[in-house]
């Protein structure tokens, strides 16, 4: 590689795409560790027993256990189409 | 009593042979009596590496299932006193290991060893979880490359949920990030990703970095573990490593380009 290619190579610097790409995934991946296994399940179920009503994507239920000290909260987020 | 110790990573052929090789070397030299576990079933490499390929008579699973005694599976190094080797089968499958028997082995070699040092196969099925589940510590070997940080978060995850320690609810297995095949100008130039990147993501000590090095393969093709190179900068990044894994407190080095590197670059046709 010349001096000139040194100064001309001016690559876009693709560590810090893989350092969020990596914050992302990384903390997505944790987040699920810690729920139990039934979750996926439970969610693919009240999806089935919401379209029964209302018209939604897979994308719009979330459900999400949190634990404290004292008791478990199970959320759940449901999005309703706008009409 | 003695200490179980895992080189583990997911992502395969990221350098936890290397590392086994050379950190048991290393705490053999400190005058530790260590032996090294090739868990590898079915590949067996760590013979190699260690220059005893020859020398192997019984394994890993001719112990487990009966068939030879510890004493006639372990391989004393030439090398170093105090260092054994406990080679893996090639005939088995990984699934020759339960975890009743690897228990039963480990807690023999606990009797008369300070180091046990378990060189994990790649991935995270069975053969990855026998070479884990009894440690006491843990080296995350790691390269600074995307899919090799997610691998290692992962193996993370397991350790902490699957392990002896942590099914007994006991002090959880400790935990050391080994960041190896580093190469700081890739890492000024934006390419790579960086120690304090690779820190940040997986959150778990630092116990030393190995810069990418011709050494190893020179190192690798005479069957001597790199750390016995003592002029090279990957023998002293595992000797560091070894250090500090003792409790010794070490700067950090072969974390910057090398002065010259960038005349050379500027020079270079
Ligand atoms: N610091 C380094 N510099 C250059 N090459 C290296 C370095 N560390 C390891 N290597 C090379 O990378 C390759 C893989 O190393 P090694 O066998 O130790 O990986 P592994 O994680 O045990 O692989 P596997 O997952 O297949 O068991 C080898 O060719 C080795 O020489
Ligand atoms: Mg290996």
């Amino acid at each position: 590689m010349s001096l000139l290619d040194y100064f001309r190579s001016k690559k876009p610097a693709t560590a810090s795409i893989a350092k969020e790409r990596l914050q992302i995934i990384v903390a997505h991946e944790r987040g699920r560790r810690d729920q139990p296994d039934y979750l996926p399940q439970l969610q693919q179920e009240l999806i089935a027993v919401i379209r029964k009503y209302v018209q939604i994507d897979d994308d719009m239920v979330q459900v999400q256990l949190d634990k404290n000290d004292s008791c478990s909260v199970l959320e759940l987020n449901v999005t309703l189409p706008e009409d | 009593m003695a200490k179980i110790i895992v080189v583990t990573s997911g992502k395969g052929g990221v350098g936890k042979t290397t590392t086994s090789a050379s950190i048991s070397t290393g705490l053999a030299k400190h005058g530790h009596k260590t032996v090294v576990i090739d868990f590898d079933v079915g590949l067996r490499n760590l013979d190699l590496i260690m220059n005893c390929e020859r020398r192997v008579v019984y394994d890993f699973v001719n112990v487990i299932q009966g068939e030879a005694t510890l004493k006639q599976a372990l391989i004393k190094d030439k090398r170093v006193e105090t260092l054994y080797i406990l080679p893996a089968s090639q005939t088995r499958d990984k699934d020759a290991l339960s975890l009743e028997g690897v228990g039963k082995v480990l807690s023999e070699l606990a009797e008369t060893f300070d180091y046990i040092i378990c060189d994990s196969p790649a991935g995270i099925e069975h053969g990855a979880l026998m070479a884990m589940h009894f440690a006491d510590e843990a080296i995350i070997v790691t390269n600074p490359e995307i899919s090799s940080v997610r691998d290692s978060d992962r193996i993370l995850g397991i350790l902490q949920s699957k392990s002896q320690r942590a099914k007994d609810g006991q002090e959880p297995v400790r935990e050391h990030l080994l960041l190896t095949r580093y190469n700081p100008e890739r890492v000024v130039r934006g390419e790579m990703l960086s120690v304090g990147d690779v820190e940040e993501i997986l959150a778990i000590p630092l116990l030393g970095v190995i810069p990418e090095s011709q050494a190893v393969l020179t190192a690798s093709n005479q069957g001597v573990p790199v750390i016995l190179d003592d002029s090279s900068d990957a023998g002293q990044a595992y000797e560091d490593a070894v250090a500090r894994l003792l409790g010794e407190k070490r700067e950090h080095r072969f974390l910057d380009t090398q002065k010259k590197g960038f005349f050379k670059r500027m020079f270079r046709g």
